[in-house]
């Protein structure tokens, strides 16, 4: 898996990139929106997926680093008045620290018992902005003002409401995180991950800090969603409680259950297939939780690997 | 010459059973020392004390002159005691190849380069005849090839110090000759203390044999002194088929 | 009104919630403790028993006492076959894996919801009380069916503690608890005890939740609360210990009435939940667990 074929892992992955900048002149207008919206949230997923699909670590409480991020980002703007990248960087810097904290807490348990525990400190976050109402908006949630959502350099500028500018920068985000996620995958540092994930102490035998090399694992991911977070104040200029929800630490998982745990290109499969399920049965039912319900346990059930997992283990096993 | 392992009143209870009481153990460097005794004698919680996987109830470890008792597993690896699982247990869904990737990387943390790594794992490989199986999936080889698989692992670390618990386990007679060959050049670079249920592998391999009996050590001594010994024969040759 | 009135009322009040909390808590533990199923969907089996004991009451209409003695019996058992066919047709294929059931359990929980929204809809809806005594205390009145919630609480406890130290039925159930494998070689059918369990767990949150409702309401949303409780009443008392959710279900119970009275409730969740996480980081056994597991 890790020696074979990296050039063809790495056009794989640079050929997804180029579609997605093409389609942005392919496709109708109406799709702009969702899909830089898509390219966002499958950074989320990615985030996710570096934790529960490479270690083994099922969080039910991402939402907290999604929500740090957008918070962070989104509050610097409205309540401070910053700029774009210092927003996104403050943005980025909560998640991190969030899920420094988080990571050391929440490591000290295995199994079951970190699922509850990721749970319950995301429901404390949640809670925590629904408490501070005052600062930020509580579950009314506020809108980052459109002026404020623009790039300076220099003489020229960059306004992220535009949806060129808006579908490039979801796409560049993306890009990176997607390209950051293939090369630390294939690193040293990935298999150890991966090592921990299928034995943690048979790793620890070979002599590494597992929980360390968990912590930093930890932080990356959350790190990552703190960034989705960031680009989703700043690119939509929404910031709410519901995105700190419960709901919001279920649905990375659902994405990369759906596209496929511990592949590059699942958590974007996973994110887009859910959206596109949503676009076609929105216009049957109102009942989105309902298909959110049912997908998960028939993907427990009978689909585990998910679309891409069961792609790698059937036919194409160079796939990262 | 200074000892290389040394324990001191080593004990560890589980629940009221003492699994090992008061044992003072001394290992030379360069030694093959073999570790027998009947089942539940408490061989393996011994050597898992030594290599940390479990804490002692009381009593002390000390490794190249260093007292280790209070350090965890992983960095006692590091120091140079590698321990391989009598329950083989590699990576069963990473090739051969990761699985001896990972601790050849760690032990080359200085240098970056892939072909470093890369060189490492095949010379572990090659070492143990295994090379021409470096891209199978670990859980897809022989019982006998995990096993060696487990030691190439364990030789990968370049440890001081090898701990090789069962290592012949369920093995078949052409594959242990090889096995008793493989050990014998190990400890040319390293110690070893080797837990055994096979006599004759035991009888060839070892400078000194220590026998357990109920958590103590009942004797210790060359492979004929045990052999002459009427404690041992009584508590454990005698009882063996 | 004196302090000391205002106390016995908050600590009256207080054991309501914590009979109703102890007998939800208890299913949540048992499926744990039996199990090692932790079952995020517990709190949408209150619900149902809830939004069933409305349907039920107002299809059969007459004397209130009437239809709210067939909800409490016709209520849980609907919610108990519900539980069944879903431990049948997911959780038992799933191997009882602990994480795998932990994702099925989230996907039940959605299920459950929105079917009852879309059933039963947004609104919340009152049953009438069975009765409409009120005690007269020298201070205040106070009603005798809050009252008769904790009896028939401490009534079902003990009949649950009964079962499942003095009968065979618990013998079973506490040997598959033990060590589930060993249960089986000595020909315990340690999948229908698994279904069996589920369905009491779900039965035990439903007859809660039939208990409170004439003083609450029924909501679709109703089964959040009790959840995150009961997850805090397990976690307190030590996974898989009865009398340790006993004991955790009073203290909460009483606990929560007091610190409502200081705090917005808003806060006292953050607090009561961090802490139960903080617990369940350093203590993972529970208050009133021993260490062994």
């Amino acid at each position: 898996m890790s020696e074979a074929s990296p050039a063809k892992a790495y056009a794989l992955h640079l050929g997804v990139i180029a579609l997605l900048f093409a389609l942005s002149f392919l496709l109708p207008e109406y799709y702009h929106g969702l899909l830089a919206r898509i390219m966002v949230l499958a950074v989320f997923a990615m985030g996710y997926n570096m934790l529960f699909g490479y270690v083994g670590l099922l969080s039910l409480g991402h939402a907290m680093f999604f929500g740090a991020g957008l918070y962070g980002a989104g509050l610097a703007v409205i309540q401070l008045g910053w700029n774009v990248p210092a927003a996104f960087a403050v943005g980025l810097g909560c998640g991190a620290v969030l899920a420094l904290i988080i990571g050391l807490l929440a490591l000290r348990t295995t199994g079951v018992a970190f699922m509850i525990v990721t749970m319950m400190f995301a429901q404390v976050f949640y809670l925590l902005i629904l408490y501070f109402a005052v600062w930020t908006g509580g579950d009314q949630g506020q809108v980052v003002p459109q002026p404020a959502r623009v790039l300076n350099f220099g003489a020229t500028s960059l306004d992220l409401t535009n949806p060129t500018v808006r579908y490039m920068s979801a796409l560049a985000l993306f890009s990176l995180v997607l390209l950051v996620t293939l090369a630390t995958v294939r690193s040293r540092y990935g298999r150890v991950l991966v090592a921990i994930r299928e034995n943690e102490e048979r790793t620890k035998m070979l002599g590494y800090d597992t929980f360390s090399n968990k912590l930093i694992a930890v932080v990356v991911s959350g790190a990552i969603c703190a960034a989705s977070g960031a680009a989703y104040a700043l690119l939509f200029g929404y910031v709410g409680s519901s995105f700190a929800s419960v709901q919001y630490s279920i649905l990375p998982l659902l994405w990369v259950l759906l596209g496929g745990a511990a592949t590059t290109l699942g958590p974007l499969i996973g994110t887009l297939f859910m959206y596109y399920v949503i676009d076609v049965t929105s216009g049957y039912t109102s009942a989105y939780l309902l298909i959110v319900g049912v997908a998960l346990i028939l993907l427990v059930l009978f689909f585990p690997k998910g679309i891409l997992g069961t792609i790698r283990q059937r036919w194409l096993g160079w796939l990262p | 010459m200074m000892p290389l392992l040394t324990t001191k009143g080593l004990s560890r209870n589980f629940g009221g059973l003492r699994a090992v009481d008061s044992v003072d153990f001394t290992l030379m460097p360069g030694e093959i020392r073999a570790v027998i005794g009947p089942n539940g004698a408490g061989k393996t919680t011994f050597v898992s004390l030594v290599s940390g996987r479990i804490q002692p109830s009381s009593g002390a470890i000390v490794f190249d002159g260093a007292d280790i008792t209070g350090l965890p597993a992983y960095i006692r690896v590091r120091q140079g005691i590698a321990y391989t699982f009598q329950i083989t247990s590699v990576f069963a869904n990473l090739s051969a190849y990761d699985n001896v990737a990972l601790p050849v990387q760690r032990t080359l943390s200085d240098s970056r380069s892939k072909g470093a790594v890369k060189a490492g794992v095949m010379s572990a490989l090659e070492r143990t005849g295994l090379a021409d199986r470096a891209h199978m999936q670990a859980g897809q080889l022989s019982y006998g090839h995990q096993r060696l698989l487990e030691v190439t692992m364990g030789l990968a670390l370049k440890p001081r110090l090898l701990i090789l618990d069962e290592p012949t386990q369920g093995l078949a007679d052409s594959e242990i000759d090889n096995f008793v060959e493989l050990v014998r050049e190990i400890a040319r670079s390293a110690t070893v203390l080797l837990i055994e249920h096979n006599m004759p592998v035991v009888m060839q391999l070892a400078d000194r044999i220590t026998v357990f009996n109920a958590g103590k050590i009942l004797a210790e001594g060359t492979p004929e002194a045990i052999r002459e010994n009427a404690a041992v024969q009584e508590a454990y040759l005698g009882t063996a088929p | 009104m004196h302090f000391g009135p205002h106390l016995l009322l908050a600590a009256l009040e207080g054991l309501v919630t914590s009979a109703v909390l102890a007998l939800t808590a208890l299913g949540l533990s048992l499926v744990f403790g039996v199990m090692r199923v932790v079952n995020v969907a517990h709190g949408e089996f209150f619900m149902l028993g809830a939004v069933l004991a409305w349907a039920i009451t107002t299809a059969i209409g007459g004397h209130p006492a009437l239809g709210f003695l067939a909800a409490l019996v016709i209520a849980p058992l609907i919610v108990g076959a519900i539980a069944l066919i879903a431990e049948r047709l997911v959780l038992r294929r799933l191997n009882y894996n602990p994480e795998a059931t932990i994702v099925a359990t989230i996907g039940m929980l959605y299920i459950i919801q929105q079917l009852a929204l879309t059933f039963y809809g947004p609104e919340a809806r009152p049953v009438e009380p069975p009765f409409n005594y009120r005690i007269l205390l020298p201070w205040f009145g106070y009603s005798g069916y809050k009252l008769s919630i904790i009896a028939a609480s401490a009534l079902l406890l003990t009949a649950t503690w009964l079962v499942l130290t003095r009968t065979r039925i618990g013998l079973i159930m506490r040997a598959t608890q033990y060590d589930s494998e060993t249960a089986q070689a000595f020909g315990i059918a340690v999948g229908r005890v698994y279904g069996g369990v589920f369905a009491l767990g779900a039965m035990l949150a439903a007859i809660a939740a039939v208990l409170i409702v004439p003083i609450s309401q029924a909501h679709y949303l109703m089964g959040q609360d009790p959840l995150l409780l009961s997850f805090i009443v397990v976690i307190i008392g030590g996974l898989g210990s009865l009398r340790g959710t006993v004991v955790a279900a009073v203290l909460i119970g009483l606990s929560d009435g007091i610190i409502s009275m200081f705090f917005s409730p808003t806060l006292a969740k953050i607090i009561a939940t961090l802490l139960v996480a903080m617990v369940l980081v350093f203590r993972p056994q529970g208050l009133f667990g021993t260490a062994s597991r």
